[in-house]
């Protein structure tokens, strides 16, 4: 079953709510029992990347969490900040991340292209996936995602990049390596193409 | 392309929807969920929603009621109303809203909104600046308590301070044109869009989609926010929902950005 990881970050009921209009079952978890028999896992994420950090790694599962993840290679799928803990660092803090997918976090502002414009980074904006990237598959004219943020997953691989948007300079607001994919924006806020891609990872 | 948002604002009061002209006259225009509901379906870029009464009468947020638009809504929600403290902006995000709108009390408290970002991130903090213009001058004032008590501040340097303080963005709302659908206030909004460096969005005097296309064509891509616009029809003002498109905001709306900024 598709499991939430609820370690008090992110708006759990939104997906709740996305799966449940789908029928697809869902379940929360927020101790490591509860992440037993999880097909699927998802990590959401607001606010700052240290904190985020600690609450995930006080939260009981983050071994488990580990072992699932990397040792039987269950998918999950990090939401904002949720993607940006999966690399090994952010700019915005001093707690080495997951380091699930290798690469830095970065700023907005450190970038000379993007550092003039208004941040956070905020509103409706076009997606342009990578061919073949799971996460993106099926007939949509185009990918329009709502996003809130001002930092920015910098890959260390290429091959990693799922897809990418433009805010002065482009970036990449969605990774994906084996069984570990991220986005930057809110597929639970972002209507029909939020659907489909939490639907996408559904049926990965 | 990052799009400007089109945002309908939803005002509260006694649990129903209302729409006020000049902040005055609240009529009951139905149910917010229902609304919600309707805002779902025609895939709105994202809602705003006050409750007009908690702060005026010092009253906590509506936490259950919160709770209930936050689960219907699919589209990123900003909550606004009541919001005195860092622990009441925790409990809000934690219902599953994106963004916590603040106004008096933080005229009342800057401090509060640095306490805030540093518990929510900045990029939820929302401040709603109520402004009207001052009689025989052109300074527009900061307005708080549901437009019923002058700070006798100016818009732009409170605008300034707040985004200093740790606000992520800025809602400028026209007490003046609330309600009159006869357009935006568009030289304030140009003038702190030159200023701020945190997103804006402008609310008050939407009646038209010419209207929107203006605030874009003055300031680039911002928030336009919008009240009876979104749930009025005709010159009677029948309450009906409505949304533009995804062809009429690129036809009426983005349009603006061509040759702009």
């Amino acid at each position: 079953m598709i499991t939430i990881i609820n370690y008090g970050l992110g708006n759990i009921q939104a997906f709740v709510n996305v799966y449940k209009r789908l029928h697809i079952p869902v379940k929360v978890a927020t101790n490591a029992e509860q992440l037993t028999g999880a097909s699927k896992l998802i990590l959401p994420g607001v606010g700052a990347f240290d904190h985020a950090m600690q609450r995930l790694n006080a939260s009981g599962m983050r071994q488990t969490l580990d072992d699932m993840i990397i040792g039987q290679g269950v998918p999950v799928l990090g939401i904002c900040v949720g993607m940006q803990m999966l690399a090994d660092s952010s700019e915005e803090g001093v707690l080495p991340g997951l380091g699930w997918i290798p690469g830095q976090v970065r700023s907005f502002h450190s970038v000379p292209e993007s550092g003039e414009l208004a941040l956070p980074h905020m509103g409706w904006n076009d997606v342009l996936p990578t061919p073949g990237s799971p996460l993106f598959r099926g007939q949509q004219e185009s990918w329009l995602f709502y996003f809130l943020h001002s930092y920015f997953f910098e890959c260390a691989e290429p091959e990693h990049v799922a897809a990418t948007a433009t805010y002065g300079a482009g970036f990449s607001c969605s990774v994906s390596s084996k069984n570990v994919h991220g986005v930057q924006f809110h597929p639970e806020k972002s209507h029909h193409c939020g659907v489909a891609l939490l639907k996408n990872f559904a049926e990965l | 392309m990052l799009r400007p948002r089109i945002i309908p604002c939803l005002l509260i009061q006694d649990s129903g929807l209302v729409k006020t002209v000049r902040f005055q006259d609240a009529k009951y225009v139905g149910d917010p969920i229902n609304a919600v509901k309707i805002f779902n379906e025609k895939e709105a870029d994202e809602l705003i929603v006050i409750d007009i009464d908690a702060s005026a009468k010092g009253r906590e947020p509506d936490y259950q009621q919160i709770a209930h638009l936050a689960s219907e809504c699919r589209m990123p929600l900003c909550y606004g109303g009541g919001v005195r403290t860092a622990e009441q902006a925790k409990r809000i995000i934690a219902l599953g809203v994106e963004k916590v709108a603040i106004s008096s009390a933080a005229l009342a408290n800057p401090a509060l909104i640095s306490e805030i970002a540093a518990e929510i991130g900045r990029q939820s903090v929302v401040v709603v600046l109520d402004h009207k213009q001052r009689l025989l001058g052109k300074t527009q004032d900061v307005w708080t308590h549901n437009g019923t008590r002058n700070t006798k501040r100016g818009v732009v340097e409170v605008a300034l301070e707040m985004e200093k303080l740790g606000a992520g963005e800025i809602v400028l709302n026209s007490i003046d044109n609330d309600g009159k659908m006869k357009g935006y206030d568009l030289a304030l909004a140009a003038h702190l869009r030159e200023l701020l460096t945190v997103p804006l969005t402008v609310l008050g005097g939407g009646g038209s989609l010419d209207d929107m296309h203006k605030v874009v064509a003055a300031c680039g891509v911002v928030g336009v926010a919008a009240g009876s616009f979104f749930v009025f029809k005709g010159p009677y003002r029948a309450v009906l929902i409505s949304y533009p498109t995804a062809q009429q905001k690129l036809d009426s709306i983005y349009s603006a950005l061509q040759g702009g900024r």
